[in-house]
């Protein structure tokens, strides 16, 4: 007879594995990825395998060479830090930028903090707010969605709705003035619109959202709070001056609110573990989404709120506790 | 809706293999190996030597204190040695060795089948009866049961709750033996009821034990004040807090007991137990066994008596299949991986999962990546990745405060861990240090 393998309970193991839940977030971002390559054409489709591609070399170099690891390329992390970056690219990006973007998200952000897990900030945001910084007006050309008619040279480029609405305003304009520049809310909610890769199409961001709710990859909290604290601090707005400050619904479907609040905030790594942790961190988004929108000099604010949410986690992790079984002593 | 616990829990595959193989009798060992501490609490006192002939229901061991419990013997014939002996849990125990010669029960045990329903006892007696019988919580945690039924003053019970919960995979003993018992099952609920004084006795049961459901609550609609709680199916409702916050809504605070809510919770065996003892005037001494596995042949529930060695029971459900793994000692989820075939049947073995190497092989742990989920299907509300890295760390006073002394070591954290992080394996450090320092302290 064999030997008997001795180990300590629990001897049966659930299914989920780092590499199922990575590639299950790579699914619920397809359907809007197809999109992105319906209205932007090659662009979209360049952009992202470039990001990918240069988002796995990278690390794969630097586990192996620099940090003399086995590479752990199979659990999915690296391709979807690529996957989230393009969609936080212009599709019309010169290649290098993306390759220098994708250095920098996994380089900087993630591996010199160890790796998988150890990273404080999103790594795709990292990423694509240093590009902003540095490049900032090839990374506001936003190639306006024109399909596959167009080949990537000569696209033609122009301002996001929010931009639009920003000048506007700056200018003088009206809210009411305004929105007849920019495309319908239903075209907005199909994602008809300039902006980058993954920004638009909020209906197929939604779809994947909830794949990922229903399939326990992530929970409703992040998305929910976040989209309703931004519902409710630019309603407020609205409510007040109408004329001065759009409302609600333009908010929510333009810029990359939907793929933030869906796909970027609800990352693991750096969201806060607690249920009443991941509400603060939400509001937070939102609020200081929403200030940068408005007051601010940027016309989007996610991806900085984003990363300014994220410096908090450890503390929020530290000082939010979940609530433990028999805290209240209840008498039925 | 049906009810359940509010916080955390996990659903592993339920695989009750043997839920439609009646209870057998299993043929008599030729030996058996009685170790004297079966339960929680001081070990026995043994009372035999070698060369004493000994018979069915004879005390061999008596208790060693309050907590503790008398060891019968599970069979007629010769001591042969009294002597340390590998046990279930790997370590030597004292045990009492006895070759098997006959089948001769003492004369005061009512061996017929006849229900006895009408309880003459006093509530004093009933508890005396329940010490005498060695009898223990016979879900896994060998409680001693008269220590649990005797209330201390200034404290009151409200009701008796029954764990028919048996939310272990694979595990079926406690199914088939309310399926099959559950008249001699409803008088011991009685008796347990008389024992504590209360009027109000609720059994739960998860609702994959349809026919369980049916046949208890058959039963127990004759008398009032016990009902029949049907819960979902979830892990680990079979945990004392966990079922009380299910059934009666009530949470036990930190480290106190269901007492402290009013409540005293024992297993379904237990109460056919307390029945046979109070009743039949029959100790403790053989229990109902799962033998299961998906490689095994017959998977199944047997009757055996207490000091069987376990390959005779795997041998009467088909046989060690090839390539088995890991043979555990309870349930997969908390049960103890056996090392030898050769150790005995005690009063806390609900079954035998026989698992396949495949299945026996524990993936590479990598990276945290903080998704959370070991604090969400944490029933005690705690932050397992917290408390295994301080646990790693050797940080036991934060360990302390963290509330690592919570942890009921259900394991649904290892279970549930996408990078196969063991974090029990670490809170178990954890827990045991600080548990020497608490004791330290005092």
């Amino acid at each position: 007879m064999n030997l008997l393998k001795i180990a300590p309970s629990p001897h049966v193991f659930g299914k989920k594995s780092t590499k199922s839940l990575m590639s299950g977030v790579i699914l619920a971002l397809l359907p809007a990825w197809a999109a992105s390559v319906y209205y932007f054409g090659w662009g979209a489709i360049v952009i992202s395998l470039a990001a990918v591609a240069s988002c796995m070399v990278f690390e794969y170099l630097i586990q192996r060479y620099l940090m003399k690891q086995e590479p752990t390329l199979t659990d999915g992390s690296a391709a979807l830090t690529g996957l989230l970056l393009a969609f936080n690219l212009p599709s019309n990006l010169p290649i290098w930028m993306v390759v220098l973007g994708s250095l920098v998200a996994i380089g900087v952000a993630k591996m010199s903090f160890g790796g998988l897990g150890n990273n404080p900030f999103n790594p795709a945001l990292v990423g694509r707010v240093f590009l902003l910084i540095s490049f900032p007006v090839q990374m506001t050309s936003w190639p306006l969605p024109t399909g596959f008619t167009t080949s990537g040279a000569d696209v033609v480029t122009g301002a996001t709705p929010l931009a639009i609405m920003k000048e506007g305003l700056k200018g003088g304009e009206t809210v009411s003035a305004m929105m007849d520049k920019i495309p319908s809310h239903m075209e907005l909610f199909y994602g008809h619109m300039g902006g980058s890769m993954g920004e638009i199409a909020a209906l197929l961001l939604i779809i994947g959202g909830i794949y990922m709710i229903a399939r326990k990859i992530i929970t409703w909290h992040i998305p929910v709070i976040l989209l309703g604290t931004i519902a409710a601090f630019t309603g407020i707005l609205h409510a007040v001056n109408p004329e001065a400050y759009a409302g609600p619904l333009f908010h929510l479907l333009t810029g990359g609110v939907m793929l933030g609040a869906i796909y970027m905030a609800t990352d693991y790594v750096t969201s806060p573990m607690s249920k009443k942790g991941m509400a603060i961190f939400a509001i937070g988004i939102g609020v200081i989404t929403v200030v940068i929108r408005v007051f601010g000099a940027y016309p989007e604010g996610i991806s900085f709120a984003i990363l300014i949410m994220n410096a908090f986690v450890p503390l929020i992790n530290q000082y939010i506790k979940p609530k433990r079984f028999g805290e209240e002593v209840k008498h039925g | 809706m049906l009810k359940t616990f509010a916080k955390g829990g996990v659903h592993p595959a339920e695989n009750k293999l043997s839920a439609k193989s009646a209870i057998e009798v299993l043929p008599l060992p030729k030996k058996v190996v009685i170790p004297i501490a079966q339960h929680i609490g001081a070990p026995a006192k043994p009372l035999v030597k070698k060369g004493d002939e000994v018979k069915v229901g004879q005390v061999i061991a008596e208790s060693g204190g309050f907590v503790s419990a008398n060891i019968h013997s599970s069979v007629s014939g010769k001591v042969t040695k009294v002597d340390n002996v590998i046990d279930s849990s790997g370590y030597p125990r004292m045990s009492v060795l006895i070759d098997v010669d006959g089948d001769e029960w003492l004369e005061t045990i009512d061996r017929s089948d006849n229900l006895v329903t009408d309880i003459s006892m006093s509530a004093e007696d009933i508890v005396k009866r329940v010490m005498e019988s060695g009898i223990v919580g016979l879900g896994g945690a060998t409680f001693p049961s008269h220590v649990k039924l005797s209330v201390p003053k200034g404290k009151t019970v409200e009701v008796l709750v029954l764990n028919g919960v048996e939310c272990e995979p694979y595990l079926t003993s406690d199914d088939r033996l309310m399926l099959e018992k559950a008249e001699e099952m409803i008088v011991g609920v009685r008796i347990l009821m008389k024992a504590l004084n209360v009027s109000r006795a609720i059994i739960g049961i998860e609702n994959n034990k349809p026919e369980s459901i049916k046949s208890v609550t058959k039963v127990a609609s004759r008398y009032t004040g016990i009902e029949v709680a049907p819960l979902k199916v979830k892990y680990p409702q079979g945990g004392e807090k966990q079922l009380l916050k299910a059934a009666i809504k009530r949470e036990v605070p930190s480290g106190a007991l269901p007492l402290d809510v009013g409540a005293v919770v024992h297993n379904v065996g237990t109460a056919f137990a307390v029945y046979e003892a109070v009743q039949k005037n029959k100790p403790l001494f053989e229990r109902v066994v799962t033998v299961t596995g998906k490689k095994l042949s017959k998977p199944s529930n047997f009757m055996v008596r207490v000091g069987t060695p376990v390959n005779q029971l795997i041998d009467a459900a088909g046989g060690l299949p090839e390539n088995t793994g890991k043979v555990i000692n309870g349930g997969p989820m908390m049960g103890k991986a056996l090392n030898s075939l050769d150790v005995a049947v005690t009063k806390g073995t609900s079954g035998l999962v026989i698992m396949d190497d495949t299945e026996s092989v524990r993936r590479a742990e990598s990276n945290c990546i903080k998704c959370a989920k070991c604090v969400d299907v944490c029933p005690m509300g705690l932050e397992p990745h917290l408390l295994s890295k301080l646990a790693k760390k050797q940080i036991h006073d934060k360990l302390e405060t963290e509330r690592v002394m919570d942890c009921m070591e259900c394991g649904s954290c290892s279970f549930e861990c996408p990078a196969s992080i063991p974090l029990l394996d670490y809170i178990r450090l954890g827990k045991n240090r600080v548990g020497q320092i608490m004791r330290a302290r005092k």
